[in-house]
Order: structure tokens, then C-alpha cells, then sequence
């Protein structure tokens, strides 16, 4: 539990969650603040995350408890990026520097650029190098990260991240596991994060809960690929009073319409799925993308990314070339990490691969 | 016929609840649209079936009859909170066309000849209503009282069980469709024998996906399948059984949509398969409604159906759901017992969840994992169950029960000694439930069993656990 503890403060009900930030205005978060030192602070371990939360963070028994949690120091403070609390510390709570997916997608655009954006498995093959993985894929220049919930069924995954899910499953990892790690790296990180899941596991937890959760550890965005747009009216309006970007689907087989109707609703921005299937990687992208591309600029200014099939960067410059705002690479990603030899191989190979994926960009 | 809309234009919401006479779906001007068989028989009027019904009895639970309102399903696939299209938007035009296709097909003459034909001819309907006498015999009480067992013999349609109801309807459906390319998933092997079975009738190409462990466990049937002309692909993901063998259909189905039908064989996956498997095999109960009036003169009283998927259950009950004092009774697989966490009882101890593309029951875990189920019969293997079981659960119009592996060789092995009839384990379940039924019901009671399937497949598995 160490790694992402939060604490609950008897006073005000206010739940902090430890953050690798530094804070400017300590002196208003002190102001704010009751005086920790005599309100005797519960350190509950976060049972509100993590009631099981066995692997990951088991990696940091060295580290002494609560390091970070030092109220007497003004360079460490715990802040809590949770929103829904009625307490004055909630104005305190936007610390995270990190923007949304529309904001960097806009940011990205003022400077003439293409989002690249990878997707990995979370558990695959253990969630210490998932944690690791985040950090390269983040100092390589990902603007956004992708990262997948492992599922016991995943309809919409072709073979490597159906394999990378199982291992992961193998292992231990839920979504409790996910989130404590999420929760410890998540603030170490530049870009924003997305999740990938299936909507079983969201209902499981219950909807609500799910977006404050996934909110309380500081992710950004959300797509669930089981879900199409006439079923996502419950996972829409969580979503959205949780400041969680639902981020919708469309395919080529979507009718104009249909994908009228989606461009209008997804937010963050429109996944465009550039192949009939399932993921996994293509020896080409379907030239069809660039048509899809246009029908769909001209019916938005959305931002659009492409993914599904791309695995190589002449498909990443193809795509940015057609005029897409990002793209999406994925299961050649999953491949390095899950096929490498050691945990370390697979963290080499991947910041080359990256690299040379985000070259293509430039 | 087993899919007829009530009027040309149809819409599941211009569809109202028929008249409540004895024959409560009766509409004399959709001769054209029924069965030959049936409209040529002992009836005043035809009879034609509603792909929808609308009212639930009154004397259901409050919040039953409020639900008993919603049309089942609704537009967007729905049985109250049940059901949906919860699957990857790359299969959501092929499922619209696929309903636009059905309800058409619901008013084509000629589509509705050849099913008919194909149905009487090839398949061999209609299926007789069989008085299981010594069966009945068997549940007599010491005073000579006791109910009526009734066998609906799906198990001697062509191919050995009702599968082929749906099978052959959804094959014609696809050469409608222009798409020559078939795909369906199969547990015991019994779906998958019927679909390789119509392909083969209709020239088209076949591609099965089943289970590794199932292969195993259903040689006989996988040889059929490909004796027929199909190609078995093996799916060794997740626990390699049914509900791994749908996935892999499934994303066959996102990859080759344009080319292909997916045949899904039972009242699950998204919408409309489970209104359209349903209606399919509805003719299980029309014809039952039809042949307990020829031999008793009246309906019968209670109906007992294995539940996997919740095919021939609901193609049994289908019929009878607006008929208030009609007991429908599902029954489940219990594995090595409820408490063992080694059993497929989906609708007894699962919870809501979305498989497959709809929400329904399901066996799943704590993070909201689907579980591996376990039953000695393969048909019943699967964690889900239809969305329209669900629903019945929940209004308490039907109910559902569960019986372990060995009550149901048991069972398996009493009705072969006693009718000299080898049923299928899946339909083991169901008789198995008899035992604990028969001793309940006053003198008389009209029971129908619907026998789904025969055992001969099953003797493989019989000859490991019964001494005989």
C-alpha cells in the first residue's frame, strides 16, 4: 500500500492523496488547512482505492511510509486532485499540471502538430514495468497515453492484446492494482492518460463510482470499445459530471449519419478506427482513411485520431499526412513489451520504438 | 410463421397485445404468414406469432406489471434493463441491416414458403407432443395421483436436436442478405452441426469456432461438422470453451462483416439475435399450444426447459408468456453444486452484467471478469444466459432452477430406461428437475417438457460417470 496512500483527515472530511507535486502556494494551502500537526490526522490506508492491492506496490517496501506526507515541510504537501468535496480545500484541488485530451489536442494544433498517441496493457507483463512503461512512453514525447484494463473477454482486441490481457489477468492485475499504480505515476507524468476498458468491469464497480475513482487518481479520459453510442447515455452523463472525456467510436462502416451523431457527442476527441476489425497490426493502413478523414472534417473541427492496424512510422506519417490530429499505435506497441525477454529489454526496445514512431511526426 | 410482424409496416411499437381469447394471437388476415402445417390444421384461424408481445398478466408483482408495459424488446433491443447492442460500432450497421432484413422477411411470401418447406421437408416439423407414459408412471403418488408428463420432441428434428429451427431460418436469411459466408460458434457441437448442416444445404461456406476443451470433449461432433464440409477452427483463448468460441466469432464478425452472417445459435448476443433466435424457434410453442389442444382439449399447465443460452426454453415459452396460468420453468446447470463455485447457473447465482454484446446475468467475479463456468453438458457450459431470461426473471413470470452433473445423468439414464429415449445432457437438466417438480403438482397436471436434444452425442461422456 505504500506507494499510494491516501489520508483521511478526521476534520473536514478531506481526503489528500499523496502527489509527487511540488506545490508553489503552500502558504494557501497552509492557510486552508486546520492545524495538521494537532488535528490528529487518520492515516487510513486508502481502502477507498484499494481494498486488495497486492502487486505493484509491493515493488516499494524500501520506501519509508508516508515520505512524502511531511506537513512541517513546505516543499511536500499531499493534495487531493478529488473535486466532488464541498470543502474551501477543493479550490486547491486542480493542481495536476497535466492538460485534458481536447486541451492538448488544441495545444498540439496552435503548434502545427500531430498527437501521438501509444496504448499498452496495464499488468503486461507485471505492473512495475507497465509503471515504467508510462514513464518512457511519456519522456519520448507521447502526448497522450492509451492504457488498456486487462478484460476476461475483449471483443474488440485481435490477438496480442487479447494475449497481453491474459497474462495480465494471469498475474493478479485488476483494476484496484491499476489504479494504485495510477495513482503513484500518473503525477510523475507530462501527458494525460486515457483508459481503455471494457464496460463490464465499469458496471461491475458501478458507473459512478468507476468516474470518481478513475478521477481521484488523476486520469483524463476514457473509451470503452463494447459500448456504441445509443448505450452510452449512463457512461456519457458520469463521465461528464466527473470531468472524464468519453471518447466515441467510428468506423468505416459507420453511415454518415451515425457518424454525425458520434463526431457530435465523443469528447476529447473522435477515434477513428481505420480498418474493418480488431486491433492489431496491418502491413498497410486502408486508403479508405483518407476519405473517412475528410467526410469527417467537414462535418467537424473535432479533433480526429486514427488508430487500430498502425504499426510502423511510415503508417504514422501516412495518417498525419491524410490529415489526422493523431494517431493511435497499439498492438505493436503491446508486442515489445510483452514478447521482450526481461522487463528491462522490452523498456529499451520500446523508448527505441517510440522514438522512431514519433520521428515520423517531425 | 416463426417470425411474422402483425401488419407490413411493422414497428416493435405498432404492436399491441391481441385479443386474450383462447387463441390469443390470432389474426385472420396474416393466413399468408403462417406455417402451412399449422394454418391447415384443426383450427378455426390461422395463427400467425407477434414478434412482440406487450402485456404481462395482471396479477403479476407491481413492478412487474409496470414493466409488463415495455415491449419485448423495445427499439433499442431492450427487455426492461436487459439486452442492447453492446458491441464494437464496426458490427452496428451490420446488426441494423440485419433487422431491417428480418422484419422484411417477416411479410416475403416466398421467403415464408421455402422456410416452410425447408422446416417440413428437411427438418422434419412438425415435432410430436409425446405422452411419456411410464415416465408419468414413475411420478404417480402411492395414491395413484399424480401429473401428466408431456415430451415436445425437438430431439427427433433432422440433426438431433431444435438448433436447426434457428439455423436453417438465419441461412435463408443470409443468402437474402447476399452474404455467402457463415460463421457460428458451438459448445456441445449440436449448433454447430445444424449450421454446417443448412450450409451444406445451401452451398454455403462454413467456419465454426468452438472451444479446444470442447473439441475434446465433442469429437463425434466436431467429425460431423466437418464431415459436412465446414472448417473447425479451435480456439485455445481465455478457458477455450462456448463463451471464448463467441468472442472469436464475434471478431471474426467485426473483421469480415461485409461478406459474412454470423449465425449466433442462442436468445443471447446483442439485439436483434436474441428476438430473432426466439422467434425462430417459436414454432416449439406454437406448435405445443396446437397439439395440447388436439390430444387434451386445453394448454398445458406447466413448462419445463433446459436454460444455457435459453434457446429451446424460449422457444418453448414464447408462446405462452401472456398466458397468465401457464407455469414456465427454467433450469439450470448447477455443475458439482451451487456452492462449489464449479457451476453454469447463471440466472440462480450470477449478476448483471454486459457479455457478448447484451446485458443480462452473468457468472462473473469481483472486478467484473467473466468467470469459467462448469456443467457436464457443453450446451449448458456458457456464463451468460438470454437477455429475455433475465427479464422473466426479474417480472417473476418464469421460474428458474438449477440441477447438478449427477442429477442430470441420473435423469439421463431414467428416461433411456424408462422411454427408451436418450436425451441430451443439456435436456437431462430439465428432466432431472421432474424429481423434484412431479411430487408438487396436483393430479393432472399437464407438464410439457421440452426434449431439446438427443443424447447420442452424450454417450461419450456418459460411459466416464455411469455404470450401467
Amino acid at each position: 500500500m505504500v506507494g499510494s496512500v491516501a489520508f483521511k483527515m478526521d476534520m473536514g472530511q478531506l481526503q489528500l492523496t499523496r502527489l509527487n507535486v511540488f506545490l508553489g502556494q503552500t502558504s494557501i494551502l497552509r492557510g486552508c488547512l486546520p492545524q495538521t500537526t494537532e488535528n490528529q490526522i487518520t492515516m487510513n490506508s486508502i481502502s477507498s482505492i484499494s481494498p486488495k492491492s497486492p502487486s505493484f506496490l509491493h515493488l516499494q517496501h524500501n520506501k519509508p511510509k508516508f515520505l512524502l506526507f511531511r506537513p512541517d515541510s513546505p516543499s511536500f504537501f499531499p493534495i487531493s486532485r478529488k473535486s466532488s468535496f464541498n470543502s474551501p480545500m477543493a479550490t486547491l484541488a486542480v493542481a495536476s499540471p497535466t492538460l485534458g485530451l481536447s486541451e492538448t489536442f488544441s495545444k498540439l494544433k496552435r503548434e502545427g502538430k500531430v498527437a501521438f498517441i501509444p496504448y499498452i496493457t496495464a499488468g503486461d507483463p507485471d505492473l512495475s514495468t507497465t509503471a515504467a512503461a508510462l514513464k518512457v512512453l511519456d519522456t519520448c514525447g507521447s502526448d497522450i497515453i492509451e492504457l488498456g484494463v486487462p478484460y476476461s473477454d475483449p471483443l474488440a482486441d485481435g490477438p496480442v492484446i487479447q494475449a497481453a490481457a491474459t497474462r495480465a489477468l494471469a498475474r493478479g492485475t485488476n483494476l484496484d492494482t491499476i489504479l494504485n499504480m495510477l495513482n503513484e505515476v500518473i503525477p510523475q507524468l507530462s501527458c494525460p492518460v486515457a483508459l481503455f476498458t471494457y464496460y463490464n468491469p465499469i458496471l461491475k464497480r458501478g458507473v459512478e463510482k468507476f468516474m470518481v475513482t478513475i478521477k481521484e487518481v488523476g486520469v483524463h479520459g476514457l473509451v470503452v470499445p463494447d459500448v456504441p453510442l445509443e448505450e452510452t447515455e449512463i457512461l456519457r452523463r458520469e463521465a461528464s459530471k466527473h470531468n472524464i472525456e468519453l471518447v466515441l467510436l467510428t468506423t468505416p462502416t459507420t453511415p454518415r449519419e451515425r457518424m454525425k451523431a458520434i463526431v457530435e457527442a465523443t469528447e476529447g476527441f473522435l477515434y477513428l478506427v481505420s480498418s474493418i476489425g480488431v486491433t492489431g497490426a496491418r502491413a498497410s493502413v486502408s486508403g479508405k482513411v483518407q476519405s473517412l478523414l475528410q467526410e469527417i472534417k467537414a462535418e467537424s473541427s473535432k479533433p480526429v485520431a486514427v488508430g487500430f492496424g498502425i504499426s510502423k512510422p511510415e503508417h504514422v506519417k501516412q495518417v498525419a499526412g491524410w490529415g489526422a490530429d493523431g494517431v493511435i499505435v497499439g498492438s505493436a506497441v503491446v508486442k515489445i513489451l510483452g514478447e521482450a525477454g526481461s522487463p528491462e529489454e522490452g523498456l529499451k526496445e520500446l523508448e527505441e520504438f517510440i522514438k522512431s514512431l514519433k520521428s515520423a511526426l517531425i | 410463421m416463426a417470425f411474422s410482424s402483425s401488419n407490413s409496416t411493422y414497428t416493435p411499437t405498432a404492436i399491441t397485445k391481441p385479443s386474450s381469447s383462447v387463441f390469443p394471437k390470432s389474426h385472420p388476415s396474416q393466413s399468408s404468414l403462417t406455417f402451412t402445417k399449422i394454418a391447415s390444421i384443426s383450427r378455426p384461424k390461422s395463427y400467425s406469432i407477434s414478434c412482440v408481445m406487450t402485456k404481462q398478466s395482471t396479477n403479476l408483482p407491481e413492478a412487474a406489471a409496470d414493466q409488463s408495459k415495455a415491449l419485448r424488446p423495445d427499439s433499442l433491443g431492450r427487455y426492461g434493463k436487459f439486452g442492447g447492442k453492446y458491441v464494437p460500432e464496426t458490427l452496428m450497421f451490420a446488426l441494423s441491416e440485419l433487422e431491417t432484413a428480418f422484419h422484411a422477411l417477416a411479410t416475403d411470401h416466398e421467403f415464408q414458403k421455402e422456410l416452410s418447406s425447408i422446416l417440413k421437408d428437411y427438418v422434419g416439423r412438425e415435432s410430436p407432443l409425446y405422452f411419456a407414459e411410464r415416465l408419468t408412471e414413475h411420478y404417480k403418488r402411492a395414491n395413484g395421483e399424480g401429473p401428466e408428463v408431456y415430451l415436445k420432441r425437438e430431439d427427433l428434428n433432422h440433426t438431433g436436436a431444435h438448433k436447426i429451427n434457428n439455423a436453417v431460418a438465419q441461412a435463408l436469411l443470409a443468402k437474402k442478405l447476399g452474404k455467402e459466408r457463415i460463421i457460428a460458434e458451438t459448445g456441445a457441437g449440436q449448433h454447430g452441426v445444424a449450421t454446417a448442416t443448412v450450409c451444406a444445404r445451401f452451398g454455403l461456406k462454413c467456419i465454426i469456432y468452438m472451444g479446444a476443451q470442447d473439441m475434446e470433449r465433442q469429437a463425434l461432433n466436431v467429425f460431423r461438422m466437418k464431415l459436412l464440409g465446414a472448417e473447425v477452427r479451435a480456439v485455445h483463448s481465455g478457458t477455450a470453451t462456448l463463451k471464448d468460441a463467441t468472442s472469436e466469432a464475434i471478431r471474426d464478425w467485426v473483421t469480415n462483416v461485409e461478406t459474412t452472417h454470423y449465425i449466433l445459435g442462442s436468445v443471447a448476443g446483442p439485439h436483434p439475435y436474441p428476438m430473432m433466435v426466439r422467434d425462430f424457434h417459436a414454432v416449439i410453442g406454437k406448435e405445443t399450444r396446437k397439439q395440447a389442444l388436439e390430444k387434451w382439449g386445453g394448454k398445458p399447465d406447466v413448462l419445463v426447459a433446459c436454460v444455457g443460452g435459453g434457446s429451446n426454453a424460449m422457444g418453448l415459452f414464447h408462446e405462452f408468456v401472456d398466458d397468465k396460468e401457464v407455469r414456465l420453468i427454467g433450469v439450470e446447470a448447477a455443475g458439482f453444486g451451487l456452492d462449489s463455485g464449479k457451476h453454469a447457473a447463471t440466472l440462480t447465482k450470477g449478476e448483471v452484467g454486459v457479455l457478448h454484446g447484451a446485458m443480462s446475468y452473468l457468472l462473473q467475479d469481483d472486478d467484473g471478469q467473466i468467470i469459467e463456468p462448469h456443467s457436464i453438458s457443453a450446451g449448458l457450459d456458457y456464463p451468460g444466459v438470454g437477455p429475455e431470461h433475465s427479464f422473466l426473471k426479474d417480472i417473476g413470470r418464469a421460474e428458474y432452477y438449477s440441477i447438478t452433473d449427477e442429477e442430470a445423468l441420473e435423469a439421463f439414464k431414467r428416461l433411456s430406461r424408462l422411454e427408451g429415449i436418450i436425451p441430451a445432457l443439456e435436456t437431462s437438466h430439465a428432466l432431472a428437475y421432474l424429481e423434484k417438480l412431479c411430487p408438487t403438482l396436483p393430479n393432472g397436471t399437464k407438464v410439457v417438457l421440452n426434449c431439446s436434444g438427443r443424447g447420442d452425442k452424450d454417450v461419450h461422456t456418459a460411459i466416464k460417470h455411469l455404470q450401467v
